[in-house]
């Protein structure tokens, strides 16, 4: 059997993974980098369209010229990577046993671990669409894929559901390469995905985008012929007599995303209800020395955020290796963070109470649009820590907040936090 | 060449016959109009193996359920199919039920069905199965009900036959058959078979290929079930839950599969179309309105994927197993619930006839009953492999993430001896695609991999046959089409 051994594992090579390796190796401890697929890059590499790196680089790249980036980083700083091998599994004592084709079962000892396995889309099934099951139906990355990698068509005349942004971005593809998109639908009132991709993707092309309506039906036993689509009510029941048909050969989803987490819970590590693992605000994991970032741990919008985010969980597992039997004797005293009104989730989960002096780095999602709003960190007896103002918050946009606890007065023997996003009552229009 | 027996249909039964019968020194030949096996009423099956008290006693298919389930032991051992033996439940939520079971007991017992009891200790009932309604009052507890992956278990009579000699043809749709001289003449679109029997077991279709040769004695109608499948891991079931029946159906079950899964369904829907396997929203609520009366946890935000299957329905409402007037067609239709497990003692059946109709039934010195398990990535040490992929390379190459489906898995059931030739018996052979992303990450490599190994282009790679294409063209075709059309 194959051995390894290094002071930091990172599990993908995508964005996330790449920027936590070179975090790594720039303070001179070894790491290695495990890819399941033939190359380095992730996702990334069929996200041919541009928009990329205008965070990180100040420029604007396609996906493959900002993942190029990184791999040529990699490469300068000779970062050691392995590809073509699945990790199988991962033992509580940071053991990973992985196979590739070349080595067969490999067995890898670290120090800490970082996970990078980024996200998978939603299928039909999850979304449970009644109707046919034909040759036709794709979820918006695997068509990119085709597309954009293999050099295939999916169809001729499609019809995408959810207005994600890899569904906006595939609509504008696909018309690029002479396919008919007929609509894109979404079952919430409003676009899912960033304005900019509604703009340059839907309303440049003349793409239909239809709101608060979703499929209903699939048409076509042996191949799509097309789907019935319905308006719903708030509850996103169907509206009776609200059917339409839309002749189409080809169904695209763009019905979200879900972090892939099966080696997540395999380490043993808890996960939290937006399907990322639990994490404390040095992005570690509920197990010891066991870090995450990037989709994995929640989906971003961007992938300048992306990589910024592997930043953090690269020098916080520096830090672990360095001082990692100092963590092993103090017990772990927290703070929860918890979700409040018109919050889907937030990141952390938890705050260790020693690093209260440091400033952290909270995300979130918001559960529905909303304008002149505030956003407000309270403690479990219900004190006001902080506060902020914001003109609007919508689902598809991820919010960011620093906040120096200590310095904002916590009460350090607080359980809990809250953060929650209430309507701004005073008219006063003086933005942040 | 004229074969001995010709059997119409690939589904669980004709291929069950097929194998039963390559034992003996016969040519046989099974045809299929489907791409794959098990494409019919086969596929979207629940996968139970009743206890056998459920039909009336004037039924043949009461015994043939009993002895049926008795063979599966034997048969899963032999062919190394995936088959356990983990109990049903029929569940009372009301006392007035407890009767019906009682009587089911009482005859089932009569009728040698091993271990039937009525258990009403609710203690007991929630020990035996955590997850079932608080509100039983009583189960019937079938140890012997089983559940089986009908279509793997398909596959491995199919593989074990074909091994033994048997020939599968697929895609062979009978159209016309000529009966003279003793032989049957049967014409397919591209072919022309010669046989001194016909066994018809073409399920749905069993009516017309009995019409084929002047038989029209009976009609089948398409019955659908939907169904919806949980992710696993989402609920752990340990026995199949069955409501209490009523004079109509035995109703919606809620059930473990042997891949860690859950479904709910089928309901029962009598329709005209004989290819309309859609479900409905209609439906789709039934089902989980009735799988919550058994267990109410039921995990729905946890579902992969809702689908329906056929029934065929005979209008004589018993199976329709006869060696007919005309003499070397044998009628096997009408073949529903509980067909699956009946399968292996109506082939004991179709053995008989065939002794009477004077086919002589010779035991091959070469038959070889047992087909050797799939070899599965899951069910290595890590030693194994390590030598494995040593010895083979492509068991390192992860294809499907969701289920660790190595690329050798999806060559082997490639190359098996029935082979899979679309992406759909890929599926259904090893499970790329089964798990929860349903293919997202694999499909493309699924493709490339049967375009490379049975030599087509991408774009020939099919879902499951004619007319089901994932791919239309390669990129830049369709501008150019339109370019050269406007140049035009």
């Amino acid at each position: 059997m194959k051995q390894y051994n290094a002071d930091v594992i990172v599990i993908g090579s995508g964005a996330a993974g790449l920027a936590a390796a070179i975090e790594v190796k720039k303070a001179n401890l070894s790491v290695l980098v495990i890819e399941r697929d033939k190359e380095l890059g992730g996702i990334t590499l069929q996200c041919i369209h541009n928009g990329f790196g205008l965070k990180e680089f100040e420029e604007e790249l396609t996906g493959p010229e900002y993942i190029q980036r990184f791999i040529n980083q990699i490469k300068e700083l000779e970062i050691p990577y392995i590809l073509n091998t699945m990790v199988i599994e991962i033992s509580n004592d940071k053991k990973l046993y992985a196979v590739n084709n070349e080595d067969g079962l490999i067995e890898i000892k670290a120090k800490a671990i970082i996970l990078a396995m980024g996200c998978r889309e939603r299928t039909r099934g999850a979304i449970n669409i009644p109707g046919f099951r034909p040759a036709g139906i794709y979820t918006a990355g695997q068509a990119q894929r085709f597309v954009n990698i293999e050099g295939y068509l999916p169809g001729n005349t499609f019809v995408i559901l959810g207005s994600g942004d890899i569904g906006m971005i595939m609509a504008r593809r696909l018309t690029w390469e002479g396919c008919k998109v007929k609509a894109v639908v979404e079952i919430l009132p409003y676009v899912s995905g960033l304005l900019r991709n509604q703009v340059q993707c839907l309303e440049d092309y003349d793409i239909p985008l239809i709101t608060s309506y979703t499929v209903t039906k699939i048409h076509g036993r042996d191949r799509v012929k097309g789907v019935t689509i319905s308006k719903v009510d708030r509850n996103f029941d169907r509206i009776i007599g609200s059917d339409k048909f839309i002749e189409c050969d080809t169904l695209l989803l763009s019905v979200g995303l879900i972090p892939e987490n099966e080696l997540t819970l395999n380490a043993g590590a808890e996960l939290s209800k937006n399907g990322g693992p639990v994490v404390d605000n040095n992005l570690e994991t509920t197990i010891a020395g066991i870090f995450t970032c990037g989709n994995v741990l929640q989906v971003h919008d961007l992938v300048d955020l992306v990589s910024a985010e592997a930043k953090r969980a690269g020098q916080n597992a520096v830090e672990y290796v360095k001082n990692r039997y100092d963590k092993k004797s103090s017990k772990k005293e927290i703070i929860k963070c918890l979700s409040g009104e018109n919050v889907n989730y937030v990141k952390p989960d938890r705050i260790n109470k020693r690093d209260l002096s440091k400033d952290i780095i909270f995300t979130l999602r918001v559960n529905y649009p909303d304008r002149r709003v505030l956003i407000q960190l309270k403690d479990n007896n219900n004190n006001l820590i902080y506060k902020r103002k914001k003109i609007y918050v919508i689902p598809s946009e991820m919010v960011e907040l620093i906040v120096n606890l200590e310095k904002n007065g916590i009460d350090p023997k607080c359980k809990s936090i809250n953060i929650e996003v209430i309507p701004r009552p005073e008219v006063l229009i003086e933005e942040e | 060449m004229i074969y001995d027996v010709i059997i119409i249909g690939g589904g669980v039964i004709g291929c069950c016959i097929a194998r039963t019968l390559s034992k003996y020194d016969l040519k046989i030949c099974l045809l299929e109009k489907e791409a794959e096996l098990a494409s019919g009423t086969t596929k979207g099956n629940s996968g139970v193996v009743h206890a056998g008290y459920a039909a009336p006693r004037e039924y043949i298919k009461r015994n043939l359920c009993i002895r049926g389930n008795k063979l599966y032991t034997q048969a899963a051992e032999e062919l190394n199919f995936p088959f356990q033996r983990i109990g049903s439940f029929v569940v009372a939520l009301e006392d007035s039920q407890i009767k019906v079971l009682e009587e089911q007991r009482r005859q089932g017992i009569q009728d040698g069905i091993p271990g039937l009891e009525v258990i009403l200790d609710k203690e007991k009932i929630k020990y035996m199965e955590p997850n079932i309604n608080d509100e039983v009052v009583g189960v019937l507890h079938a140890p012997t009900a089983g559940i089986v992956s009908p279509y793997e278990m398909t596959f491995a009579l199919a593989d074990n036959a074909a091994t033994n000699g048997v020939k599968f043809l697929l895609n062979q749709k009978v159209r016309r058959i000529k009966h003279q001289d003793y032989t049957f003449t049967i014409k397919t679109k591209t072919q022309e078979f010669k046989s001194r029997n016909v066994i018809n077991a073409a399920g749905l279709y069993a009516a017309r290929i009995s019409k084929l040769v002047g038989l029209d004695y009976f009609e089948i109608m398409p019955r659908r079930g939907e169904y919806i499948l949980f992710d696993r891991n989402a609920l752990h079931l340990n026995k199949i839950l069955f409501p209490t029946p009523t004079k109509v159906s035995k109703g919606i079950l809620v059930c473990p599969t042997l891949h860690e899964n859950t479904f709910v369904g089928p309901n029962a829907q009598n329709i005209t179309d004989k290819k309309d396997i859609s479900t409905t929203e209609a439906g789709l609520k039934e089902i989980l309105e009735a799988g919550r009366k058994l267990v109410p946890n039921l995990p729905v935000r946890s579902s992969i994927r809702n689908f329906a299957g056929l029934r065929a329905v005979p209008d004589t409402y018993d199976f329709i197993i006869d060696n007919t007037d005309i003499y070397g067609f044998i009628n096997i239709a009408g073949i529903l619930s509980p067909g699956l497990t009946s399968c292996f003692a109506i082939a004991e059946k179709v053995v008989e006839f065939l002794e009477l109709l004077g086919v002589e039934l010779k035991i091959k010195e070469d038959y070889n009953p047992r087909r050797l398990k799939p070899e599965r990535f899951k069910d290595f040490s890590k030693e194994e492999l390590d030598q494995k992929i040593k010895e083979d390379p492509s068991w390192g190459r992860i294809i499907c993430r969701c289920e660790t489906i190595p690329e050798k898995e999806i060559i082997n059931a490639i190359h098996a001896p029935v082979g899979a030739t679309t992406v759909d018996g890929i599926k259904f052979r090893c499970r790329p695609g089964m798990g929860r992303c349903q293919g997202g990450f694999c499909r493309p490599r699924v493709i490339e991999i049967l375009s490379r190994e049975l030599n087509i282009p991408y774009e020939e790679v099919t879902k499951r046959g004619e007319d089901t294409n994932f791919l239309i063209a390669k990129t830049k075709d369709l501008t150019l089409k339109e370019i050269e059309g406007g140049t035009e």
